[in-house]
């Protein structure tokens, strides 16, 4: 296509953005459909978030426990998601996944093994059987290698360290491609395209604790909105219950939830493994009563109930919560996770090297000998683009979403190891559907320079005021107030005040003062991150205010209990009139997917 | 907690100087932590790389002290007394202040010829335990490249660039060779182009790596004895000529004659 951008100018049939999981599995299945394919990453090739997930992938292989098989998954997946999923993204993800997994053996992922040579599974929290595929407790390095050592075999054009500052549409209102920016540079490139795939990853990066790079700015979230998208439960946030507490500066760092797979246990100060005290009664029947029985349980599935540690993240992280507030936390303010005393160093050591390492350097804890201090930690956003589950397809012709930045696939919660397997699965069908969408002569035809240059004059503004705010007070103080404000547990009080002073903050980002040249300047690169943070926090206060029961990833201490009339409904935010990243943004509710009767019935069994 | 002295590195290709920030230093805190304090207050314009802030990306290697280490994994407390210096790595062109051009490993990893396995069985591989575990071993890199940075081959000497892939492709290779699945052959690549004899052991890549890779060791010393057997045994050296691509697993190669 002829396009007379001013700035240098590339052309493909599938842009995809983000170079994490999703992303780099979208890139092969659309070249493997023969066609032309660019990659754009913020950061270089390889550093994406997908890197920080360590306990694994869940896919349903019966490697371990061969009674495993989708529909068991499937039905895990609801509950572990309180129902607020689309079924139709669970079922595919709960059919697929294991093909998914099992082609990356293909591509040189080196799993751990079973006895027998097969690929070998662990239990996770809210999982019925073992069922996470693993490397050690470095399971997203081992994904994200093997799909970018994939994608580099078949020739791809990437263009690292390169941020995308807005989606551009064609004279119909398809999406294009982008305009984005070269961070050694500061120089701006254009993107024309038939279709776009974002892959952009979460938002965590708008709270104080949280496990999420600097990436985790809801670019992706934010561009489809401002693009005609619309976002789906943007208030569910999943805090892991186990980050670091100490020092200070790793407050919110992971610890792998294959800790306690693996046996570890939550003590409170008073040495109590207290979660016996916090089992829900959707999940009585299927855990244990005492630790006898949850210590039967690790060696033989079939001889006692689950363990308590291991209900879903939501679960746990508010428990975690109770016993802090009621004084029963430790020194800095969190619980004890104890894994030394339940199993032997050289088991420890072996299972878990990432994180001995991450102790012993970071807090100068010996996790074979001591407990580590843990407390929950912002960690995951459920809420995403809605998509069409089949094809990936957002409401926008052309635009295409997998990954974190897609939602309802995990509803109101995930399950640890559904977001690997979520990636590699959504990535494919992204691919798959962008490519149907381009070789059915869908493809936007044109390529609105008037937005570029919009985008263009934005970004600059910052260098050219005389004055203005330093970005990093702004990043610090949106932080601080949704950590207080739409943290973990919420209040309508509180909420109503987050959406009036994100207006405040709005003003704010529209007076940046950015200091130095264009060249790889992480203070400009920041103000080009802020209008997304802003966007994004919008949407989860005002689905946080709106949704008035506590459900999952989203608890309210006005509304303790869930509301099955809510359980029926998405919060769907859009921008009918988008101008720009501060048009107003529009807040409905949508009603689930209806799910046939077939599945419905799966739900039921064994509850 | 104490004031400490940063002296920073400033500058981009067309050159630079230390700029010294005077910062108070907190219980706990790693290198990268100072580092993002100088952003926010004193140098919003201060370029560093870096993402995860756990150990677990390498983007953050620089040079502490002279010293190739991650900032995130670099504790303040410590460090020696006195002043903290913070350069770019040396081995890479300059961006701008610690960021520098790594591209160089990203054409390095795009000459890697792809694992070849066998066609997959319906219900996938079987491999065991012991025959991963080598492999798994260098997955564990986490590229933050300074193996290659401490590398005296191209250290000072941006000509050999050209012809060595240097340790974090060492341990590719060696992955690969070693890889339970694998019938490609890149012995001929790895002796004639991969420059792999420049490397007199010396180990340097070894001790900076944050994952304890073994590289010397493991990987490098294991890779030269298969590409030497390969090149002056007569059998092997007819087998190669007969047919370029042979399956051959490391207990094969290992127990090739000597020369």
């Amino acid at each position: 296509m002829e396009i007379n951008s001013p700035y240098e100018h590339h052309d493909y049939d599938v842009l995809v953005i983000g170079a994490g999981g999703a992303g780099l599995r979208a890139v092969i299945e659309a070249k493997q459909q023969g066609l032309k394919v660019g990659l754009i990453t913020k950061s270089l090739l390889g550093k994406a978030h997908t890197v920080m997930a360590e306990g694994g992938m869940a896919a349903a292989m019966g490697n371990v426990y061969p009674e495993d098989n989708w529909m068991v998954h499937f039905r895990d997946t609801m509950r572990g998601g309180k129902m607020l999923n689309n079924y139709r993204m669970a079922e595919l993800h709960a059919k697929e996944a294991p093909d998914r997994v099992l082609e990356l053996e293909q591509w040189g992922a080196l799993f751990d093994r079973t006895k027998d040579g097969k690929i070998l599974q662990r239990d996770f929290g809210g999982h019925r059987y073992a069922r996470l595929a693993h490397v050690g407790d470095r399971t997203g390095l081992e994904l994200i290698r093997t799909l970018q050592q994939k994608v580099v075999s078949m020739g791809t054009d990437v263009f690292m360290e390169c941020k995308v500052l807005r989606l551009v549409h064609d004279q119909d209102g398809k999406v294009a491609g982008c305009v984005a920016y070269w961070r050694a540079t500061g120089e701006f490139v254009t993107f024309s395209a038939r279709s776009v795939i974002l892959a952009t990853g979460g938002v965590g990066k708008s709270w104080k604790f949280t496990s999420n790079s600097w990436e985790g700015t809801g670019d992706g979230h934010a561009m489809a909105l401002w693009a005609g998208a619309e976002l789906i439960d943007m208030e569910c946030i999943q805090f892991h219950p186990t980050g670091m507490v100490w020092p200070l500066s790793v407050r919110g760092i992971l610890v792998t939830e294959g800790v306690r797979g693996d046996g570890g246990i939550l003590k409170n100060s008073d040495g109590e493994r207290f979660m016996f005290k916090y089992v829900a009664d959707m999940f009585r029947a299927e855990t244990a009563e005492s630790p006898e029985e949850a210590d039967r349980w690790y060696d033989d599935h079939t001889a006692g109930r689950r363990p308590p540690e291991l209900l879903p993240r939501d679960e746990v992280a508010r428990a975690i919560n109770s016993e802090v507030k009621a004084g029963r936390g430790s020194p800095h303010g969190g619980v004890y996770l104890d894994i030394a005393s339940r199993r032997t160093p050289e088991f420890i050591r072996r299972r878990l090297p990432s994180m001995y390492h991450q102790f012993m350097e970071l807090a100068g804890v010996d996790i074979t000998r001591e407990m580590m201090e843990i407390g929950p930690t912002c960690h995951y956003i459920m809420g995403g683009v809605k998509v069409d589950a089949d094809t990936a397809a957002t409401a926008v012709p052309g635009l295409f979403a997998a990954g974190e930045v897609a939602g309802g696939m995990h509803g109101a919660n995930r399950l640890g190891g559904n977001s690997l397997s979520d990636l590699i699965v959504f990535g494919r069908r992204a691919g798959m559907g962008a490519a149907e969408y381009v070789q059915g002569g869908n493809g936007a035809t044109g390529f609105n320079l008037d937005e570029v240059e919009a985008a263009v004059k934005e970004a600059l503004e910052p260098f050219e005021r005389e004055t203005g705010e330093n970005p990093y007070d702004i990043q610090r103080d949106l932080q601080e107030m949704m950590q207080a404000n739409v943290g973990i547990i919420r209040t309508g009080s509180e909420i109503d005040d987050a959406i009036k002073q994100l207006e405040v903050f709005e003003e704010r980002v529209s007076n940046i003062k950015v200091k130095g040249g264009r060249q790889y300047n992480p203070g400009w690169n920041l103000a080009t991150d802020l209008p997304s943070m802003i966007t994004v926090s919008k949407c989860t206060a005002r689905g946080a205010q709106q949704r008035k029961e506590s459900r999952g990833g989203h608890t309210r201490e006005d509304f303790p209990k869930a509301d099955p009339e809510f359980g029926k409904i998405n919060f769907a935010h859009s921008m009918p009139n988008s101008t720009g990243w501060k048009s107003e943004i529009k807040t409905v509710e949508s009603p689930l997917l209806t799910m046939p009767e077939e599945l419905k019935a799966l739900l039921e069994e064994g509850k | 907690m104490a004031d400490v002295t940063m002296r920073v590195w400033r500058g981009d290709a067309n050159g630079g100087q230390f700029e010294d920030y005077t910062v108070t230093q907190q219980e706990g805190e790693v290198v990268l932590d100072v580092i993002h304090r100088i952003q926010a207050t004193d140098a919003p314009d201060l370029a560093c790389r870096w993402n995860c802030k756990a150990g677990k990306c390498g983007s953050c290697a620089a040079e502490i002290n002279g010293k190739p280490r991650l900032m995130c994994m670099t504790r303040m407390d410590q460090l020696p007394e006195g002043p903290v210096t913070v350069t770019p790595m040396k081995t890479f062109p300059i961006i701008r202040d610690l960021v520098t051009d790594v591209s160089f490993n990203f054409a390095q990893a795009e000459k890697v010829p792809a694992l070849l396995p066998p066609p997959m069985p319906a219900d996938g591989y079987r491999m065991f335990q012991q025959d991963v575990e080598r492999g798994q071993e260098f997955r564990k890199c986490i590229e933050c490249f300074m193996c290659q940075d401490v590398c005296h081959v191209i250290r000072d000497h941006e000509e050999n660039k050209q012809y060595y892939a240097g340790p974090r492709f060492f341990i590719r290779y060696a992955e690969l060779e070693m890889h339970p699945l694998d019938t490609n052959d890149r012995r001929d690549l790895i002796r004639e182009e991969m420059g792999l004899g420049y490397c007199n052991i010396t180990k340097c890549c070894t001790e900076v790596c944050p994952e304890h890779i073994k590289i010397t060791d493991n990987a490098i010393i294991p890779l030269k004895e298969r590409v030497v057997d390969a090149q002056y045994d007569p059998v092997a050296w007819l087998g190669r000529k007969i047919r370029r691509k042979t399956k051959r697993t490391a207990e094969e190669a290992a127990v090739q004659p000597a020369p």
